[in-house]
Parts: C-alpha cells; structure tokens; sequence
C-alpha cells in the first residue's frame, strides 16, 4: 500500500463489479444448479427447493447477524449451542404453562417472546464480554458456546426436552405453514436478508459496521460510538438466533444435547463464501445469502446422487471455504 | 561488531572514484504506465546525496529499485561498478545496501532487541547469545543517544524512538550503502541533530548514503549533493552549495513558488469561541489554561510528547479529561467526538493513515464518516454523498484517477486535502489540526497553508499544532509553546520566532518576551 502511494497510477479501484471475487460466488452458485438439475431431474421440483430452502433458513437467519458481527471486526462461536439453549428453555416454558393457560396460541406468544428476549440478552452478554471487559470474541464466544450447550445437555438430563405433543401440533404450522405457499422460515430469510441487506449498504449503522472493522481508531476519532455499534452486532445477532429458535422448535418439537450441532462453523462459513472479509472492513449481505445457498445445495445434491457419498458433505464445504479464502486473499494483493 | 560481518568487510575497497552504488538510465514501468524515465543516479562511498522531489515523483521507486524491493524495467543497477539484479531486498541487504522505510517494518509485539537482530541473531552454538545481543544493542542506542530499555516492547515505544530502531538495526547490518526515507518526518529537532551527527559519523566511516527528505533546509545541511527529481525524471544534480533551498523547491514544483505563507491575520476582534481553565489529562498534560479567539490562527510548538497532541485528545473527548472547558462563553461537558462536534470543534488526527482514514475504502465513505448524519435519515441519501465528494474535490483541490479509487492509494497531500474536507463537512466553529502537512510535498504545502488562512478568513477559529517551526512562525499570530505537558510560553505577533519557541520548548532561560 505504501508502495502503490508514491505510484503515480493507481489503478485499483473500490467497486470491482464485475471481477471473479465478486461473481465467484453466484457462478458458484449457478454451477450447482446446474449440476444438480442434469444429476437428478428432481432437482428443481418445487418440493426439494422448499426443502432445501427451509433448512437453509434457520442457518440463513443466523448469518445475516453474523455478516455485521464479522465485518465489525467480531466473530461469535456461540450460535449453534444458543440455539439449543433457547430451544430447550423456550420448549420448558411453553410446556410450564400448559397447565395455566392451556394448550393455545398465548402460550405459544409467550414461549415465542421468550426465545427473542433470551436471544437478545445472551447476545448482550457476549457484547458487553466483548465490548466492555475488552475481552477477545474469539474467547468469549467460545466460552459461552461451551455454557450454552452445557446447559442445555443438563436441563434435558442429558436426553431430551419435548414440546407437549398437542401444544406442537398447534405450533407446527409456524414451520409447515407457510405465506402464498411459500414456507414460513424462507419467508423470514428473504425478509431479514432483505432488511440486513438495507442496513448494511444503505444506513449509517452498516457504514459504521465496516468502518470499525477496516479501523477501530479511525471510527473512533470519526465520532462512531465504536462500543456501542459493537455491541448492537451481537445484540441483533442474538436476537436473530431467538428468531431462528423459534422457526426451529416447531419442526422437531424437541431439543437436545445435539440441537444445532456445528451451526456455528455453517454460519459463518457461510458469511465467508460470500465475501465477507474474515478480518472485517467489509461484509456484503446478499454474498451471505449466496453462501446459505451455495452450503445447502452441496448438502442436498450430495443426498440426492449416490455419485459421492453423502458422509463427504463436510469435506467438500471445507474445500470450499478455503477456496474462498483463497480468492479473497487474491483480491487483497490485487488491491 | 564485525563478527556479523565478515561477509562485507572482506570485499575489497572500490577505488574512490567508483560509485559503490549506481542506477545508469534506469527505467521502471507499472502496467502502461512509466514512472520513471532514465534515472542515473551514483551514490560514493563517505558521501550523503539527498533525493528531493514532491510526492508522486518517484523517489520511492528510486529507493526501491535501488535496495532490491523493485526490479528496474530497463537500465542497470551496479554495485561497485558491476551490473548486478537483486532478486530481492535480502539480497541487497546481504550485499550491503539497507533501506531504512519510512514507514517502519517492526514486528510491534517483538521487543527493540529482537527487532534489530530479526533474521541475523547471535548465537552460541545452537542457542541464541542474549546477553551479547543486548549489550550490542544497549551499544547501538547508546551511540544513536536514545535511552531505550533493549527488553521494551516496540508497540509501547513511541514514533521517534521506533524510528531510531530502525537506523540502530541498519547500523547493525553496517551497511555501505544506507538508504532513508524521510528519517526525520517523525522525528524532533533535538533528534534529529543526534541522527545528523550519526549520519556524519557513517560518512567518515566510508558509507554511502542517499537521503530524501522533504525538509530542505536539512537537506541544504547534510548533503553533499542534491539530485532532484520531477515527474519520475531527473531535473538537477547539483553539488553543495549550488542549490538555495528556494532553488532546490522551485525545481521540485517546476515553478517559481512566490511565499509560502498567505499574509499573517490577525484575529477578528477579542471575542474568544474556546475557552480553556485548568485542563489536566492523566499525566501528559498539567493544567492547561488558554483562549482561542474568532478567526484567530493559533500555533502550538512543542517537542514531541510535550502533550500537544494529548491536549487535543482531551478537548474532542478522546481522552479523560478534567477542567472547565467554555465554548462561545458557556461550559462545555465533552466526552465524545460526537458531543465535541455538536460543539463545533473538530481535530484533524497527526497520524492520518491510523486515526484520519480508512485506507481501504473509497473518497465517498472517508469523506462523509464523520458527519454521517447529515447525510442519512434511515437510509443514507448518496446523491448528496456524491455532491458533497464533488464540491470537496473542487474546493480543496484533491487529485484521483477516479472517484472510487480506494484512499490508501492516494498520495499523502492528496489524502490529507480529504481529510481536511471531510472534517470540515461537520460545520465547525473550531477546527484543531495536527501537523498539518507532515510527509506532503513543497506545493501541496503551501496549498494547505491557503486553505487553513481561507478558514480563519470565513470565521472559523484555527489552532495548528506543527513540529515545523516554521510552519508556526508563518501561519500564527499568536504561538502557545508546550513543554512537559505544560504551558511553557507565549510568543506574540512581530515576537513570533524560532529561537524564542525553542528556548521555551527545551525550557531554556527566558529572554524576556513570553509570559511563562
């Protein structure tokens, strides 16, 4: 860089548009479809997209928080387990109220409050860990990504915590149900994605995001409360994980031990295929989403072929977000 | 001392008149684009040549190809008189030929010892030999007159003493040939009569040197000849005492400059906008009172570390501070940038590439970061990003490519002109700036200074802190001098000049004039 300053031709722009790194992912993206439609002709049937989608979604939801948290320069392990946690307490709650309030929607509300404020308070706890006690998120998150699944493992006895069966029949819709056909949890995607796609390019919160990212001091002598933005990362990334419970308990009407397993890792490889800088400094949502999709189709193609076995799932995610990696690392020293 | 060295003091000695290093007619491309056109430049053993030229002309490309980090596209690079290619800067080095960045390679979280022998470590057998790397060390520092702790962590050493690791880990490789970029950009005027006197000691020594510096009076000092370039071409060499210094810029620019300075101003009337009681931050700075008037210019001189810097940080909310601070006559409780801004008081940071810009994004997001909110209501509005990126581009005369090019790679006065503007987007009545023109070139000085004369001209009261004195003395009326975080002075008007400053900067005897 100090090089490139006493260049009298920089060539480097801001905006590559229409570069590799830029399309990489959404080339990415079609080449999956493609292979997926000429493997098997079921691929596109709108059944295995609605499944595909819909268990992209929870992941999904997840990694648009995680786009901000990374590109302020954070990272939050915890995700996978606060999941699990939130599933477990938010199923316990609904069950302790049946014999209250019955078996209606009022208790479901409540269960459903229930996962969005403990989302954004467990967020919290990791911000303010973060934020103010100047601890490493690296850390923070990895110790409160150890509670949370510890905890749910002993509020379910080391088995299982159910949702009362007639209690999870009346919830099941909110996974099932869904808008114009289009399931619930796809429909909750394509809105957070659309609204963090908003506040990432187009308001000052995301400009502050990518700022504290590319320069903490900066920010700080630019007035961006470099704290406080920091802080919100995680409080919204916590909420969206409640947000995701609550699509989540629904479908399986339990939780356990194994709930959410490894979505940490989904997330944010996620967030990286779709060119967000691990680094931070800079973070796309629609890259994102591209990467949930990318992640879930690889997962789906791999059940839906015997041409490689569907035990390799996690090898070639991995392959891929090295890749990744690589392009990015490609277009830093383009710059 | 030699033990290192055995490599280098065993080649035999050129014969005097053989340049230890030299470019003949060398050229060097980026893409389509040439910077530089037919170099020759021959560096002699025991002899300092000093490389001027604005930002942009291709001095660093010089110093570059010269100690092996760029390879020359045509021409020859020799070596006592040979054509040699270095693969790469180690190479070089090995060779003899050391660059000393600017912008310092340390390792921050190393301590200074192990920074100087990074790479070439003594050992003892199979173990590193500390105690003889400290008292080399220890040495070292002694010599460059630093009194630094060998063991000290280089992220908590400040910037003049991690600059004077560098040329300690230069004089430890005993180069022959000793490139410098810039070496006292950062560096006090007592520090740098200790590297003068370094410098000379390695001419004797029979080391070559090559020089560049944007100080000309220093460059009129310590060279024994003077090549400047322009527009990656060679304008002049000259020998000592051939060039004036106003010569030596007039060549640089490739224009007569007329005074640097625009004419002094005194302030509008007595009305004071900043009012400052018994301001103490922490340690560095001890009660600190002073008034800044309407349309006033106000110099503040100091040495490095005397708590300019740190007094500043504290008015904007940067840094702790107690005391009573009045703006416009009424108290102001300023604990954030944000709340110093709705003030009216904005600071321009000393160090632009840590505090001032986000190197990796573009003029329009640098631009409007501070006064975000003027452009946002939910959504950011970027007609009106782009509007104001195009008035600040006119006003303040920024030079890109393109509009989007990214901002670290614009030349320093290039970047320091937008951080000017951007700054200014916040409306401010009160504008502090830090070393208004440190590491920017002859013509983007004096720009600067016109812009900082327009401001206080349109109402906005100034304060300049500036290490060059004579920045200082040709911009204020008014110079307030720190030492050891206090208020040591204060020279006024037709009083205002350097020999004053220093004697209240050092904390010499007075003379009479200044009221400390």
């Amino acid at each position: 860089m100090a090089m490139a300053e006493t260049r009298a031709n920089p060539p480097a722009r801001s905006g590559p548009r229409f570069e590799l790194q830029t399309l990489g992912p959404i080339l990415a993206l079609v080449a999956l479809v493609v292979i997926g439609t000429i493997l098997n002709p079921d691929f596109l049937a709108s059944q295995n997209i609605t499944n595909v989608l819909s268990r992209s979604a929870f992941i999904g939801i997840m990694a648009v928080g995680m786009t901000f948290v990374i590109t302020a320069g954070g990272l939050d392990l915890s995700v996978g387990s606060m999941t699990a946690f939130i599933s477990g307490v938010m199923i316990m709650i609904m069950n302790a109220l049946i014999p209250a309030l019955g078996t209606n929607w009022s208790v479901i509300l409540v269960g459903m409050g229930a996962g969005l404020a403990m989302g954004a308070l467990l967020g919290a706890v990791n911000g303010f860990l973060i934020t103010r006690m100047g601890i490493e998120a690296f850390i923070v998150t990895l110790g409160s990504m150890v509670i949370f699944r510890s905890l749910v493992t002993w509020l379910a006895d080391g088995g299982t915590i159910s949702l009362n069966f007639s209690l999870g029949s009346l919830y099941e819709p909110v996974y099932y149900g869904g808008l114009f056909g289009i399931r619930w949890p796809i429909v909750v995607f394509a809105v957070v994605a659309v609204l963090g796609e908003i506040a990432m390019r187009h308001t000052a919160y995301g400009r502050h995001c990518a700022a504290i990212g590319s320069n903490e001091q900066v920010a700080r002598y630019s007035a961006v409360h470099v704290a406080r933005v920091r802080m919100m990362t995680y409080v919204i990334l916590g909420l969206l994980v409640g947000l995701a419970s609550v699509l989540y308990v629904p479908r399986l009407g339990s939780a356990s031990n194994s709930t959410g397993l490894l979505w940490e890792l989904e997330t944010i490889a996620a967030v990286i295929i779709g060119g967000t800088l691990l680094s931070g400094g800079f973070g796309r949502v629609w890259g994102t989403v591209v990467g949930v999709l990318i992640l879930g189709l690889i997962d789906n193609i791999l059940n839906l072929t015997d041409l490689v076995s569907p035990y390799l799932n996690g090898a070639i995610q991995g392959v891929i977000i090295i890749l990744a990696v690589v392009l990015q690392r490609a277009r830093k020293a383009s710059r | 001392m030699t033990a290192t060295l055995a490599t280098q003091t065993a080649r035999p000695a050129p014969a005097p008149d053989t340049p230890v290093l030299a470019l003949r007619n060398v050229q060097r491309s980026f893409g389509p684009i040439q910077v530089l056109h037919d170099v020759t430049i021959e560096l002699f053993p025991g002899e300092v040549h000093a490389l001027i030229g604005e930002n942009g002309a291709g001095k660093s490309t010089t110093m570059k190809i010269m100690s092996g980090y760029l390879a020359a596209s045509g021409g020859t690079v020799e070596l006592d008189g040979a054509p040699v290619s270095f693969a790469e800067s180690r190479e070089a080095e090995a060779r003899g030929v050391t660059l000393i960045h600017q912008e310092f390679n340390l390792a921050q979280l190393l301590s200074v010892e192990q920074n100087i022998f990074l790479g070439h470590e003594l050992r003892r057998g199979w173990r590193l030999d500390h105690a003889a790397m400290r008292a080399r060390t220890r040495d070292l520092l002694d010599r460059l007159e630093t009194p630094l702790d060998p063991r000290a962590q280089v992220s908590a050493i400040s910037v003049p003493e991690k600059q004077m690791v560098e040329i300690a880990k230069a004089l430890s490789r005993k180069a022959r040939v000793l490139i410098m970029d810039e070496p006292t950009a950062a560096l006090t005027t007592r520090e740098t009569e200790v590297l003068f006197r370094q410098i000379e000691r390695l001419k004797e020594e029979g080391t070559a040197i090559l020089y560049t510096s944007h100080k000309l009076d220093e460059v009129a000092r310590i060279a024994d000849r003077v090549t400047v370039m322009r527009d990656g071409r060679l304008v002049r060499t000259a020998a000592r005492g051939e060039m004036t210094v106003d010569q030596m810029a007039e060549a640089m620019v490739g224009r007569e400059l007329s005074d640097m300075f625009p004419p002094k101003r005194p302030a509008d009337g007595s009305e004071a906008v900043l009012e400052v009681e018994g301001v103490t931050i922490g340690t560095v700075v001890q009660d600190v009172s002073f008034t800044l008037r309407r349309g006033e210019i106000l110099g503040f001189a100091g040495l490095v570390g005397s708590g300019r810097t740190e007094l500043m940080e504290g008015l904007i909310g940067v840094r702790p501070s107690t005391g009573t601070v009045r703006i416009n006559g009424s108290p102001a409780h300023i604990h954030s940038v944000e709340a110093a801004m709705a003030a009216g008081l904005v600071y321009l940071p000393e160090d632009r590439k840590e505090h001032g810009l986000i190197l990796t994004q573009d003029m329009r997001r640098n631009l409007t970061l501070l006064a975000l909110k003027k452009f946002s209501n939910i959504l950011i509005d970027k007609r009106a990003e782009a509007a104001a990126l195009e008035r600040a581009i006119r006003e303040f005369d920024i030079r890109a490519p393109q509009s989007d090019v990214l901002i670290g790679n614009l030349s320093g006065g290039n970047q320091q002109k937008l951080l000017l503007a951007k700054i200014m987007l916040a409306e401010p009545q009160i504008v502090i700036i830090d070393e208004p023109t440190r590491g920017i070139d002859v013509g983007t000085k004096q720009q600067f200074y016109g812009f900082i004369h327009t401001l206080a001209e349109a109402g906005h009261s100034v304060i300049v802190i500036s290490s060059e004195m004579t920045e200082v003395i040709g911009l204020c009326d008014r110079v307030i001098v720190m030492r050891r975080g206090r208020i040591a002075g204060e020279v006024t008007g037709a009083d205002v000049n350097e020999d004053d400053i220093v004697r209240l900067a050092m904390g010499l005897e007075q003379k009479g004039n200044g009221n400390g």
